[in-house]
């Protein structure tokens, strides 16, 4: 069951990502954006992490892409979209991208055919509920919360302050 | 015993995918697809916490993607501001004419 869902999807968010970087337009690129986001929700809960899945349909695919179509859509790009360019004279840039690249293949199929995290620690029954993320979350993990607020609340003040027609007044 | 799928598929697609953003980031020049592309280099980093946090039966992965959430949308909102702002003084969200900050 996991593997007939994992794997197509996986391979479906795979082709979306690249949709993302290949697309000519931004609003297409959020679109497949979107669907990869959806996607790995799935690949989430498949992966008993349900609150993960949720938060992610509701943060990512939701809030934050609306924001993303939103500045898209009050930007009005004309011709800055319509041509795929890629940036001048980043020779050196793609280099080292090919670089990473091989270099994370290698390693990736190393990995893969090492089969050194072959046996997972058996499940428990509650795994991945939300009362048990929610126990984490408030035990161990208060101060990163409380620190996690700060940094959301200082981010709103910042893209009011940013995005404010007027700086002086 | 029920058949998963085995920790290294998952760092294998989480790895994918971050290469991919990563690709986008050096690729491409305009600043909102640059933007998505760092958003994907975030989740193919939660897929990666995930996968381990089921791996070890802990729940410690779970809240760091959490936090991994909320670190992007804090770096989103400022950024999408930050891009219009720029937009504000000149109307173009092409990377290579951004350079008023090089002296």
């Amino acid at each position: 069951m996991e593997l007939l869902i994992f794997y197509p999807i996986g391979t479906l968010c795979v082709f979306l990502a690249l949709g993302v970087v290949l697309n000519k337009s931004p609003i297409g690129s959020a679109m497949c954006l979107i669907g990869m986001m959806l996607g790995l929700a799935a690949v989430f809960a498949i992966q008993h992490a349900h609150f993960i899945a949720i938060l992610q349909v509701i943060i990512y695919a939701g809030a934050i892409m609306v924001l993303f179509m939103f500045v898209i859509m009050l930007l009005n790009l004309k011709g800055d979209d319509t041509v795929w360019k890629t940036r001048e004279g980043n020779t050196l840039l793609t280099g080292l991208g090919a670089v990473l690249v091989v270099g994370i293949l290698y390693k990736m199929t190393e990995i893969t055919g090492g089969g050194e995290f072959d046996s997972p620690t058996p499940i428990q029954e509650t795994f991945g509920t939300t009362v048990k993320v929610g126990t984490t979350l408030f035990t161990d993990f208060v101060l990163p919360f409380e620190v996690a607020s700060i940094l959301l609340l200082a981010a709103m003040i910042g893209a009011v302050v940013l995005a404010k027609s007027k700086m002086d007044d | 015993m029920e058949s998963t799928v085995p920790l290294s598929h998952y760092l294998v697609l989480s790895t994918t995918l971050f290469v991919i953003g990563v690709l986008g980031v050096l690729v491409r020049r305009n600043a909102i697809v640059v933007f998505m592309c760092i958003e994907i280099m975030l989740n193919a980093v939660n897929i990666s916490l995930i996968a381990f946090d089921r791996y070890m039966n802990l729940h410690t992965g779970q809240v760091f993607s959490f936090m991994v959430m909320c670190v992007a949308a804090a770096e989103v909102s400022v950024g999408l501001a930050i891009i219009i702002s720029i937009f504000r003084n000149k109307p173009t969200v092409n990377l290579d004419e951004f350079n008023i900050m090089k002296w």
